[in-house]
């Protein structure tokens, strides 16, 4: 849809370009024509990332960020879109050719349990990628090995255990360590600190920011952690059920947030001060997030959103700039805030019909008017 | 046997360390194991393992030296004693000092003969197991991980060779070949492949979504790659407990297939075809003729099995019996 690319390049220096990339994962077929249903995982989501920055994307469980960021990786074949990767389109290139590029483009995944192969010993976990891409053998790969394992912050004594005998921080670091084997250009974290304890975080973000630091690396961070993602980004994307909602530069953001959405997110961000805490008043969103198969019509937060408007329902906003913003910031919404306005003094104004949960594309034929009186509640 | 020096050996080494540490502090070494290493340390300490071990070991023992034996014994596997193996009608005499389990129809020792009868049955029992599950996992790796239309061909494969009743295709493939050794283990082996398969291929499934399977791939490992070096360690522990208990179940196809005369051909000793030859004798009395290849056949199955659970029981890491 919209071919404006939400970061203007002004001749910066672009790592990694998103356009309208799309990615729908099919559902059990249904009906009696076998129509298959589909997640609208991610629903036309573009962005850009600058070499040597950290690309926050936050949002919600279900709302396809890890989607995104495996599609960015392209561990999903996308549905449509582009992906423009150091000057290359990867969008739609083979798995086999892909696999060299897999050298520039590497993950960090959040279960610290779950992404090491449970059977195998650490020292040929990390050297994978050594194995896969024949780069180094025997003593030579040993010894690579060691000196990652030792950058990680990990005994290189320790290369002959389990993933089993480390604790969480430490499988983390195993993680950073096979991830960082080929010195990539571009690091996707999916959650990498969302699993660990608050101070085995603070160890793990440390460590991140000074690999990045030491070897230029670019990040996209994946977090439903608002002040892990401020502390590492210099970017955000806020999204929500498979769309980008607003990105700004992280203390944009967070001081002049334009969309309900994020607005909202930041009420929840907890405050260690709980003289602070009590004066601040939270926005409760009501409702669970709707389903990714019928997503709302028009914006998708109108269901929970409390200054929706009848425009809403009907038209898609697009990401705009707004006045008195920072470069960059961009915000997909028709009524977005202005600075210290308090969403808790709105109400919607659009019919009850409309903030129903259940969205209203339950209704497929065009017979039956969107807000019809029937009693679909 | 191996277990002996590596006793001896932690304990001299636990000796000499309490000589250099004053005795009132307790220095405990906690030392990384492996899952195999924890699998084998629950093994050892299972009393119903280690009895079944043994049995099959004393069978296996047997089966091995049966040409020791029968040369020591001084009675060929097929040697017909006419003089002194059988009475005056010409049937069965019953055990004795010179024939230990008695003779046959044919007046050949059962002893010599159901000791080689033990080298068919454990060779075929194993071989066909290997093939079994040799198949059976690369069929489920490939069914579990590849899907789509890897996966529909090999279940639709595996749902015919379930629907087809074992003993009719394996009288029909003995009745267009010569039944022989190499053809048992072949019909054993490819028709055992199924369970196997189908335990790989669950595994696989929920396996492949795991993030170390995704972490391959953003390294940028091939399917055989994440099939065999990442996948397959992980469904090692299953195929293992599978395959010791596919073991019994060949050996007693086999014998099923020798006792309709399908399998090993005569004058070879195998326990089904004793076993079938002797039905007709033992409503007459000759009763030792049909009870020792039974026992035989009975006493290993019923060690593999209990061998098979015991080694399922030390692979299940909830199992836990180390300290029971």
């Amino acid at each position: 849809m919209s071919d404006v690319n939400p970061v203007p390049p002004d001749g910066e220096d672009i790592l990694l370009r998103v356009e309208n990339l799309v990615k729908y994962f099919p559902v059990k077929s249904t009906g009696f024509f076998g129509n298959r249903e589909h997640v609208h995982a991610v629903d036309d989501v573009s962005f850009t990332v600058r070499r040597g920055e950290t690309f926050g994307i936050v949002g919600e469980t279900g709302c396809g960020k890890s989607t995104l960021g495996r599609s960015v990786a392209r561990l999903h074949d996308i549905t449509s879109g582009r992906i423009t990767f150091d000057g290359r389109d990867i969008s739609r290139i083979s798995q086999r050719r892909m696999r060299p590029l897999r050298r520039e483009i590497q993950m960090i995944f959040q279960d610290p349990i779950g992404s090491l192969n449970p059977r195998r010993r650490v020292g040929s976990i990390i050297g994978d990628p050594f194995a896969i891409h024949r780069t180094a053998t025997g003593t030579e790969r040993k010894r690579r090995v060691q000196e990652l394992m030792e950058r990680v912050g990990l005994n290189p004594e320790h290369y002959n255990r389990f993933p089993a005998e480390f604790s969480g921080g430490q499988r983390q670091r195993i993680g950073v360590a096979r991830a960082l084997a080929f010195q990539p250009k571009l690091i996707i974290c999916d959650e990498p600190v969302s699993a660990l304890d608050v101070s085995i975080q603070a160890q793990v973000i440390n460590l991140l920011a000074d690999l990045q630091a030491e070897f230029g690396l670019t990040y996209i961070f994946i977090a439903h952690d608002l002040s892990v993602v401020r502390h590492v980004s210099n970017n955000v994307a806020v999204m929500y059920l498979g769309k980008v909602t607003e990105i700004a530069s992280a203390d944009d953001l967070f001081d002049t947030p334009r969309h309900p959405y994020t607005g909202a997110l930041l009420s929840a961000v907890p405050v260690p001060d709980p003289d602070h805490s009590d004066q601040r008043q939270q926005i409760v969103l009501v409702g669970d997030v709707p389903s990714p198969i019928v997503p709302p019509s028009g914006c998708r937060f109108h269901p929970r959103c409390p200054k929706a408007a009848p425009v809403c329902v009907t038209q898609d906003p697009e990401l705009e700039p707004r006045l008195g913003d920072g470069p960059g910031h961009v915000a997909a919404c028709h009524l977005p805030m202005a600075q210290g306005e308090n969403l808790a003094d709105f109400k919607p104004t659009i019919g009850a019909e409309e903030r129903v949960i259940e969205p209203e594309g339950v209704l497929t034929a065009d017979a039956l008017p969107a807000s019809g009186d029937g009693g679909k509640s | 046997m191996s277990m002996v020096p590596e006793i001896t050996g932690e304990g001299s080494q636990a000796t000499l360390e309490a000589a250099a540490e004053p005795p009132h502090v307790s220095r405990k070494v906690i030392r990384g194991r492996s899952p195999w290493q924890l699998a084998w340390e629950r093994l050892r300490t299972d009393r119903a393992a280690i009895i079944s071990a043994a049995t099959i070991t004393v069978i296996v023992l047997f089966a091995l030296l049966a040409p020791l034996i029968a040369h020591w014994l001084g009675h060929g596997s097929n040697q017909q004693f006419v003089d002194i193996g059988e009475d005056e009608n010409g049937n069965p005499v019953p055990p004795s000092s010179t024939f230990w389990f008695g003779t046959d129809s044919s007046a050949r020792d059962l002893f010599v003969r159901t000791i080689y009868g033990a080298r068919i049955s454990l060779s075929i029992g194993v071989l066909a197991t290997l093939v079994s599950v040799a198949m059976g996992t690369v069929f489920g790796l490939a069914a579990g991980y590849l899907g789509g239309v890897a996966d529909a061909l090999i279940a639709r494969l595996v749902d015919v060779m379930l629907a087809v009743p074992f003993l009719v295709i394996a009288i029909a493939v003995a009745s267009i070949w010569r039944p022989s050794f190499w053809l048992v283990i072949f019909v054993v082996g490819v028709l055992g492949f199924t369970y196997p398969a189908r335990i790989v291929r669950g595994q696989v499934i929920s396996l492949k979504e795991k993030e170390f399977v995704q972490a391959a791939r953003a390294l940028g490992a091939g399917p055989l790659r994440i099939m065999f070096v990442d996948l397959l360690p992980n469904v090692m522990a299953q195929v293992i407990v599978y395959g010791s208990l596919l073991i019994p179940a060949a050996i007693v196809s086999e014998a099923t297939l020798s006792y309709l005369g399908v399998g090993v051909q005569p004058p070879t000793a195998d326990w089904g075809a004793m076993i079938s030859d002797a039905q007709g004798y033992y409503q007459y009395g000759f009763w030792w003729y049909l009870l020792f290849p039974s026992l035989a056949l009975l006493v290993t199955t019923l060690a593999f099995n209990i061998l098979g659970d015991s080694i399922r029981d030390a692979l299940d890491p909830r199992g836990g019996g180390i300290y029971k």
